[in-house]
């Protein structure tokens, strides 16, 4: 009985697990690429079949504008919660990190550092999650690389992703662009993803339909450039890890200036609120995933707004106060309730209070 | 959210601010402590102090149990989980508090000790029966809203026969600790403290009823107002504090009626004399020793007692020699008066108590009331 | 949102009553009728200073 000519049993995801052979560079790690990440990811800069991409130049850089590369890595736990999964997080993420440059998202990097044991069905999962989503953005993943950790080392997957754009000559958006006067807008309802992740801790027992608003935002943020003259954006920023008051505290201190804030204009959904309430939290300092804070300036805030209420991402866009000068860098903020605090750094991570 | 967001009413709470602001006596001004975490955060957070007459000052008083634990209770909890492989199990907000030798709960965890944040004393239970094979012991902290819980799991612990489970048992009374402060040795070192009438805890009267204050206002002729953890809350009781000093009043008054009563919670209370009894000391950060102000288990329930278990011995800590929180929390200091504040005390690196929580009076201040202080001096 | 807590320590209270959560247990029943003359006690105070005091 001769050996079966170019036969590969194929990987059985339902109940297969990484293990130390797939990091080791040989044939299963050929496998492991192959049957699930070029088959997911597929386009034409993986089928180069090298370890890295070689790609075209973009008509912009050649008009004098520059390149913009960013870099993220994901740790989320649990890797799926209601409304996305870490794959999808990834690409997002890094997407959103170009898009805040006012670049245009072009490619993406992927890299996975799998903990063996690890459940091929869920990594399938992953990964599938995470083409989808740059499919959808039309930002392909052009290279990647796996590595394989020994049990205990690597809580499942994290995956660490870098993402390259282009900015067109005359953009310059950036966290030290804020002036006194520039008007601050939020693209939409605060808290959401780091709530919907929080659900999923078990100590924690509660159910909610808050799902994560992790999402792409490159298209929005073409759009408000295309809505105002050149020149008139000046900072663009997701405020994910620390919320939207860490995001704040970040601006005013790149630029050198005050914030002054209106609680009543941020846009929350009641169910956070509760959410919030019950577990003792803030939603300022809540994680957000698909949201971005802008400042612009004041003759262009109108204009600004109507382009992003008219993006399905950018609906609840709302004017939340605006930059100041202030030596002291302090974002201050008009309670709801009619007093005055300042809306300071976070400090180490949102634990609730138990008084 | 119903029988919230009433009770946070912006267009209310500028008219209890005037109304505070015509009734106020020109020739005097007003202080009142609260000695309530809740009550602290509201103030803060709600930015009441702005809307407040400059006249009225709040002071916060120590209603922070994570400000009042003693560095010594935490070295002990340490201890257990780095030197005896105990599971402890912690409330959120004790995990930072910087402890003996660089080390607090958190970092301990990062140097392999097993330490797990729990959002209840029944998930500390969970985990024990998850782990029969290990000794869990929970870290039991807070005043009396917080008791009442514990006593429920040590009795369920009890009734379940668990042999690996135990309470490091540091809860605290509220009102021992206030007549400690007017009483002590120590005010007449720092000058008698001006407080014209106490804002009462929301939480913990729910639990003890508003009796127990009637002896206090009457012994040391301070009006007394329980009052609700909403900011309209705590305006209304400053508006009736206001009116019972003007009167010359020194009565327990409840603002909070919506869920205080005069007995308080009674199942509660069952609960907590049944699993506990009064320690006859009990060193409180800050204050010094202060007598009958704290609980320790009954003997009918030793098993589940973590001090007895591992036997363990009480070393107090001191706290920084320029550290002002024992003036600060009798309200005879301000935060901005300890020359550690904002320089090497921050929220990030707390050197007190008062700095130690994000409702310590510090803390509050730093994150909330900073810009204040700017302007203040600049004026 | 929906979330479990104990009940334990308030054993009276019924579906549909309002409760006051802490770590995890409900320690105290809201009085609906107290809170309504809480709110309207706030309105009163509120208005009597009108105008007339600023």
């Amino acid at each position: 009985m001769g050996v079966k000519k170019d036969y590969v049993r194929p990987l059985d995801l339902r109940q297969g697990r990484i293990d130390m052979n797939h990091g080791a560079g040989g044939r299963a790690s050929m496998q492991l690429i192959d049957e699930i990440f070029a088959r997911a990811f597929d386009n034409d800069y993986l089928r180069q079949g090298n370890d890295g991409a070689r790609l075209p130049v973009p008509p912009e850089l050649l008009e004098g504008g520059q390149l913009v590369m960013a870099c993220d890595g994901h740790i989320v736990s649990p890797l799926f919660f209601p409304g996305g999964d870490i794959g999808c997080l990834a690409v997002h993420g890094t997407i959103n990190d170009v898009a805040m440059m006012g670049a245009r998202p072009l490619y993406l990097s992927a890299s996975f550092i799998l903990e063996e044991g690890f459940a091929l069905a869920e990594l399938a999962r992953v990964v599938d999650s995470m083409a989808a989503a740059a499919r959808q953005a039309g930002v392909p993943v052009v290279t990647g690389d796996t590595k394989v950790v020994e049990q205990g080392k690597g809580d499942g997957c994290f995956i660490a992703t870098t993402g390259v754009g282009v900015v067109p000559r005359g953009v310059k958006v950036g966290g030290a662009q804020a002036r006194p006067g520039d008007v601050l807008i939020v693209s939409g309802t605060i808290g959401e993803h780091g709530v919907a992740v929080l659900s999923q801790r078990e100590s924690l027992e509660f159910d909610t339909a808050i799902v994560s608003d992790t999402a792409a935002l490159h298209t929005l943020v073409a759009g408000m450039l295309g809505a105002v003259p050149p020149g008139a954006l000046h900072v663009l920023r997701d405020p994910t890890r620390g919320g939207l008051g860490t995001t704040l505290n970040e601006i005013a201190r790149q630029s050198g200036v005050g914030m002054w804030i209106d609680e009543a204009s941020i846009p929350v959904q009641p169910q956070v609120e509760a959410a919030c309430e019950l577990l003792g939290l803030d939603p300022l300092y809540i994680a957000n995933e698909g949201k971005l804070v802008a400042a612009v300036a004041p003759e262009a805030a109108e204009a600004l707004l109507a382009a992003m209420r008219a993006h399905p991402l950018g609906q609840r866009a709302a004017r939340i106060g605006s930059v100041v000068a202030d030596e002291h860098r302090f974002v201050q903020m008009q309670t709801r309730f009619g007093g005055r605090r300042i809306v300071d750094w976070l400090s180490g991570e949102p634990l609730p209070r138990i008084c | 959210m119903k029988y919230v967001d009433e009770f946070r009413d912006g267009a209310l709470a500028r008219g209890l601010a005037e109304r505070i602001a015509a009734e106020l006596r020109p020739d005097r001004r007003y202080s009142f402590m609260e000695f309530c975490g809740g009550h602290t955060h509201a103030i803060s957070r709600y930015g009441i102090a702005e809307l407040l007459p400059e006249a009225v000052r709040m002071i916060h008083g120590p209603g922070c149990p994570v400000c009042v634990l003693p560095v010594g209770r935490i070295d002990q909890a340490i201890g257990i989980a780095l030197q005896r492989g105990a599971i402890v199990c912690s409330y959120g907000d004790t995990l930072r508090v910087p402890a003996s030798d660089s080390l607090s709960l958190m970092k301990a965890k990062a140097r392999g000790a097993d330490i797990r944040m729990v959002y209840s004393a029944a998930d500390a239970l969970k985990t024990a029966r998850a782990n029969p094979g290990r000794e869990v012991v929970f870290f039991a902290i807070g005043f009396e809203t917080t008791t009442p819980p514990t006593a429920l799991v040590v009795q369920q612990a009890a009734r379940e026969g668990l042999r690996n489970f135990s309470v490091l048992c540091c809860h605290v009374l509220t009102p021992s600790a206030i007549t400690h402060i007017l009483e002590s040795a120590e005010v007449r070192q720092y000058g008698t403290v001006p407080i014209d009438g106490f804002i009462g805890p929301a939480h913990v009267s729910i639990v003890i009823g508003s009796a127990p204050y009637e002896h206090f206002a009457e012994e040391y002729r301070k009006p007394v107002v329980i009052a609700g953890f909403e900011p309209l809350d705590v305006m209304q009781a400053c508006l009736m504090l206001v009116r019972q000093v003007n009167a010359s009043r020194a009565a327990v008054e409840n603002q909070f009626a919506r869920a205080v009563t005069r007995q308080g919670n009674l199942a509660a209370q069952r609960a907590v004399s049944d699993v506990f009894e009064l320690r006859e000391r009990f060193e409180w950060r800050g204050l010094g020793e202060v007598p009958y102000s704290a609980l320790k288990i009954r003997a009918a329930y030793a098993e589940f007692d973590a001090e007895r278990r591992f036997d363990l011995h009480y070393r107090p800590v001191p706290d920084h020699k320029q550290c002002e929180c024992g003036a600060i929390l009798r309200g005879v200091k301000k935060p901005v008066d300890c020359r550690l504040f904002g320089t090497v005390c921050t929220p990030e690196n707390p050197m007190g108590s008062c700095m130690v929580s994000s409702e310590g009076a510090c803390a509050a201040h730093y994150s909330y009331g900073r810009f204040r202080d700017v302007r203040e001096a600049a004026a | 949102m929906r979330k479990t807590v104990s009940v334990e320590l308030t054993p009276e209270v019924a579906v549909g009553d309002y409760v006051i959560v802490h770590v995890g247990h409900a320690i105290g029943v809201i009085d609906a009728e107290e809170a309504e003359r809480t709110l309207a006690l706030f309105a009163e105070m509120a208005q009597a200073a009108g105008p007339a005091a600023s």
